[in-house]
Formats: structure tokens, sequence, C-alpha cells
């Protein structure tokens, strides 16, 4: 069979295209990467990589710039969305598969994945003109109430509810990834196998142990995959938490304060970047998020074929 | 059969693309300021000559790197080049189109332009150091205005911008503290506030935010009635943004054809200037003698008739006297 595939052109031209389709990938990777180190190499040579992964000041009139500012929005805004997300979206997903009656699942589904199809300067735009007065007016104020006085909480919401901050644009992040983890969430779910689920409601199981003991053991690997992919995405996002993060460069330990995070600060400074220092800074930044989004994926990729080789045993 | 004519179709499609681009376009690219009017200008253009004029707005830094790599007829930037960057690039520079920056607060019980502020106080707002809005200072310049005991909210420019840049030179000129210690450019570190992601981005903040200030594009706070302030112009008095003021600065304004019209357009000396003004520039490299001239014939033709056609997008069209210097400049350049 082999034998008479090679002697087939159209085979070997099938195959190849495949092939350097796949190999593209790689190319188009080193390609990037190749790009953001050699233009970010007159910031490397000038600011080092500790001073530049350590220091927080962003100054493009003196020319002095560290990422530690945009370092800490990122993974404060990423972190607090997914602490949001992953909870809501495994609820969806165990709704969908376990408890909604069969009419409702097609409009749910439908509907998860319309919220994944929104392009992300709409989220933003509605970010800016809806979410953000209700939580400055309504939802701000009234965390700050119920949290005055406790020690550590009070802290995370000190400051004047402007509705521009790191909790606004972590609501906006986390509603723009749960589709990502529900959705994988769910086909994960649906892969239990009914003997399973059938044979421990035979011996008295409740749903909740049934969801608890059953389907989430079994499909715990699919989920996590879910949260990967979403963490991915909510590292990169840009548009949507442009406008509402407010853009600060400086780290601040109260939710309600502005902030800014890799890309955003790529998105708002690199059209007007008209400095070599400035513009390979940016490109330095740029290269920060590359390596920080391979080392998330490195390390998911590892949990992941661990659990899988514990699992198949 | 069907193959065949679909080929045909499409090299049909192709040639007929090809005449429509020998007809003649002219490329530009560069600030996003003024976008609205140049493609107001090149529309209206278009109808009477047929000449095609493609402008992106993708920002003066883009437009600026395109010009010199000469992959356009002409680049604009909202700040001007020094003369030893266009010897350098090898580029003309002239103005073609005003505008001016404006404070805007958000306080109630005032009305847009009853807010009057120098630029001592305006500096120490964005330094945040006047923190309250019954700082005594702001009070002694407004007798008849009932200003709050609130926290004012500073809102700047987030993303690299001309606007940023030339308020902040307005802050440096007039404001020595604001020069050693922040600076000037489209993007500083401003000391307190949050900032808004474009001219729109602040106009929300402001517009949303009780007793906040920020600055933005003239065109934006009228459109968005906001409230914009009175200022103290380098004459002493206190004026009002508009086409009146902004005038009054550009025909003041030491716009010199020797220095190919460098100039920031801040603290001009008029009795009645609006400080913080700009001209957008033009940039064309020197030596495309060609299309030089049908840019210049474009301007030419907008200086003629689209001062109307400014107005109504809230552009301050160029006063008279400096149309002339243009002029002057373009034959001495052998570019009309």
């Amino acid at each position: 069979m082999a034998a008479l595939s090679k002697k087939n052109p159209v085979d070997l031209i099938f195959s190849s295209i495949t092939a350097i389709a796949s190999f593209s990938v790689i190319i188009f990777i080193f390609g990037i990467l190749y790009v953001l180190v050699s233009e970010s190499s007159l910031a490397i040579s000038r600011f080092g990589i500790i001073k530049f992964l350590t220091s927080t000041d962003w100054n493009p009139v003196t020319e002095s710039f560290g990422a530690l500012t945009n370092i800490y929005g990122t993974v404060i805004t990423t972190f607090i969305s997914l602490l949001i997300a992953i909870p809501v979206a495994i609820g969806i997903a165990i709704f969908v598969t376990e408890i909604s009656p069969n009419f409702l699942k097609a409009p749910i589904g439908i509907a998860i994945e319309l919220l994944a199809a929104i392009p992300s300067i709409i989220y933003g735009m509605w970010g800016l003109f809806t979410l953000s007065p209700i939580m400055s007016n309504y939802v701000e104020p009234f965390l700050k109430k119920i949290t005055a006085g406790i020690p550590v909480l009070s802290i995370l919401f000190q400051g004047t509810p402007m509705g521009i901050d790191i909790l606004t644009a972590s609501i906006i992040l986390s509603i723009m990834i749960i589709p990502f983890t529900a959705s994988i969430a769910r086909d994960s779910f649906n892969l239990t196998p009914s003997v399973v689920k059938e044979s421990a409601y035979a011996i008295g199981a409740t749903k909740w142990e049934v969801v608890k003991n059953v389907v989430i053991p079994y499909s715990k690997l699919g989920v996590f995959g879910g949260i990967v992919l979403s963490l991915g995405r909510a590292l990169g996002e840009t548009m949507a938490v442009a406008f509402v993060l407010g853009n600060n460069h400086r780290i601040t330990t109260s939710l309600l304060d502005a902030a800014a995070t890799i890309t955003v600060t790529l998105a708002n400074e690199f059209a007007e970047a008209d400095n070599d220092v400035y513009l390979s800074a940016l490109f330095y930044l740029a290269l920060v998020l590359f390596v920080m989004s391979f080392i998330t994926l490195a390390i998911a990729k590892f949990f992941l074929l661990k659990a899988e080789r514990k699992y198949s045993r | 059969m069907k193959t065949v004519l679909k080929l045909v179709l499409a090299i049909v499609l192709v040639l007929s693309y090809a005449h429509v681009e020998a007809a003649e376009t002219l490329n530009g690219a560069g600030a996003t300021f003024p976008y609205p009017v140049y493609s107001a200008w090149a529309f209206d253009y278009n109808k009477i000559t047929g000449v095609q004029l493609n402008y992106q707005s993708i920002g003066s830094g883009g437009g600026v790197r395109q010009v010199t790599e000469r992959t356009v007829h002409f680049g604009a930037s909202d700040d001007p080049l020094k003369a030893d960057q266009l010897q350098k690039d090898k580029l003309f520079q002239f103005p073609a189109v005003i505008g001016g920056v404006v404070p805007v607060a958000n306080l109630e019980n005032v009305k847009p332009g009853e807010l009057k502020l120098d630029p001592e106080s305006l500096c120490k707002m964005f330094f945040g150091e006047i923190k309250f809005w019954d700082d005594p200072k702001i009070v002694k310049m407004n007798p008849g205005l009932k200003l709050p005991h609130a926290e004012m909210t500073v809102i700047y420019r987030s993303d690299g911008a001309g606007t940023t840049a030339i308020f902040t030179h307005y802050l440096a000129e007039t404001c020595p503290d604001w020069k050693s210690k922040v600076g000037e450019g489209k993007a500083v570190k401003f000391p307190v506030g949050i900032g808004g992601k474009g001219n729109e981005g602040v106009a929300n903040y402001v517009k949303r935010t009780p007793n906040s200030i920020g600055y933005v594009e003239f065109a934006y706070a009228k459109q968005n009635k906001l409230d914009y302030t009175q200022l103290k112009n380098k004459a002493g008095n206190f004026v009002e943004p508009g086409f009146a003021s902004f005038e009054d600065a550009a025909e003041t304004g030491d716009f010199d054809a020797k220095k190919d019209f460098y100039l920031w357009l801040t603290n001009a000396p008029g009795k009645n200037s609006w400080p913080i003004a700009g001209a957008t520039f033009i940039l064309l490299a020197k030596e495309k003698a060609d299309s030089n001239k049908n840019v210049v014939k474009f301007f030419d033709w907008a200086f003629k008739n689209g001062d109307n056609k400014a107005k109504e997008l809230v552009y301050v069209p160029l006063p008279k006297s400096l149309k002339e210097k243009i002029k002057t400049y373009w034959k001495a350049n052998g570019l009309q």
C-alpha cells in the first residue's frame, strides 16, 4: 500500500503540501522569536534582563523602561479572571451535560459559542459604556461596604470606585474566556461513558455524587486543557482590556485601581513610539510576553502528559 | 466553458482596476487627528478633478516613518519636525490645518466655559499637588462659582498621541517643575490619574467621573458637550476655546518658512490667543517632484475652497497670512 502511494504523483503532492503546512508553523514561531529578539536587542543591552524585569519605571521621556508593572497587570488580571471564569464555566458544563432537559441543551450550547464569536473590541466598548458604570455605581461601592473593616479584604477594595480598574477588566476577561473553558469542559464531560454513570446511579448515587465522583474525575484532563486554553487567551487579550483598565504603569494593592498589561501597553504605545530605545523596549516587552506564554503552556503540557500517563496505567 | 468565462471576467476586472489606478492616485499616511478633514477634502476634490486621494490615519509616528521610507506620496504629522531632521531625511514641511487642546472638567453646577484656570494651577492639578476643587488658588480665580470640597480625578491619554505632546509641551513651557520632573512627549509618565484610550476614552471617562479633569481635542469637547475651561493666556487674559481664539493664536504665532514652519503653537502672544493650539503638518519627499506637485495642487485647492468644510468638522482653517507664506514656500521650492 505504501509503495503504491509513493508512485502516485497526486498522493505525493498532497502529502508534501500537508508537510509544508505543518512545518510552516514551526518556521513562523522561530521567525517571530527571531524578530522579537533582534528588534529588542537595543533594549536588552541597555537595560539587561534582571533590571528590565524588576524595574517599575516606565518613562518614555527619560527613556527608562522596566516591565514589572506590565507583568504584574497581566498576571493579576489573568488570575482574577480565571478565578471567576472557572467555577462558572464548569457549572455551565455540568448543567448542560447532566442536569438540563434536552430541549435546553442546544440553545445554551449555541449561546456559549456565540459568546466566543463576539470580537473583543465589542467587549471593550460594552465594558466601557455599560459594565463600567454599573461597576462604579453599584458593584464596587457594595464591595467596599461589605469589606470595610475586614483586614486583608478591605485593602483589596481601597480607593474611589471608578469602574475603570483591575476588577472591571478581570470581569470582562472572565466573560471572554468562559466559552472556551465551558465548551471544552462540556465536551469532556460528554465523553464519560454512560455505562459508568448509570452504574453509579444504579447503586443509589445522587446527581451531585455522580458529578463529583464519576464525571469530574473522568474528565479532569479535558477540563484542565480548557483552562489552559483560556489562560492563553487571557494573557494575550488586548482591546477589551485596553478600554477598561485605566492604563497606569503602577503596582497597586487595590483592585479598584488602574493598571496596565503587556498587551495594552503595546497597543497603546506602539504606533507613536518615536525613538529607537522606546520602540525596542516595546519589542522587549512583547518578547517577555512570548516567553511567559511559552512557559505557561509548557507547564500545562507537562502536567497534562504526566496525568495522562498516570491515568492510562 | 464556465471556467473560461470566469477567467475572462477576472482579467477584465483586473484590467479595469488598473485603468482606475492609472487615472491618478495620491497616497498619504500619518496623523489621526486631521483624518476627517483630509478625507472630506479628498472626497470633494475627487468629484471636481477625478484625482483619488487615499489617506491612512496610522498615527504621526507612522506617517513620518512611511514618508522617510518613501512608501507614500505625503506624510502627515501632528508635531513639527526640526530643520536638521528634515535636512537629513530630505523632506519638505508645511502646516495644513490648526487644532487645539482644551482642558475639560466634570463639575456639578458649572457650565462649559465658566471655570477659569491659569497655567500654574493646571500644572499643579496634573502633579496632584492641588487635590481639591475648593483649593484657594482655584477659588480666587472663580469668585462666582460654587466649587465643591471634592477630590479631583486627573484623566490623561494612555496611548501615545499628538494631543498629549501639545498638552505636555504647554505644561513644560509654563511650568518649570513639569519640565524638569515629567517632561514632554507623545507619552509621558503622568504623576497622578488614570489613562483613557484615545480622545473618546478620555472624553468618556471625564463625562462619567464626577469632579474629574482631563484634556481632549477641542472637537471632542464640543461634540461631547464637555465642560471645557477658560485659560489664562500669555497676554494675561482669560480666553475661551473657540474658532476665534484658535485663529488668533495661528495669526500671531511665528510660523517661519525659513524653518519649514517648525513651530509649537503654544502660548501664542496674541491678546485673544488660546494658549494650547497646534498645527498639523504635511511632509513631502524632496526628490519626488511630480507627485509633490499633485499633492500641493490638492492642498492649494483645499486652502482656497475647504475652509467651510473644515469648520463644519470643528477644525480651524489656516489664517490668510499663513496661507500666503506657504504659497511662497511652495514657489520657492519649485513645488508649484
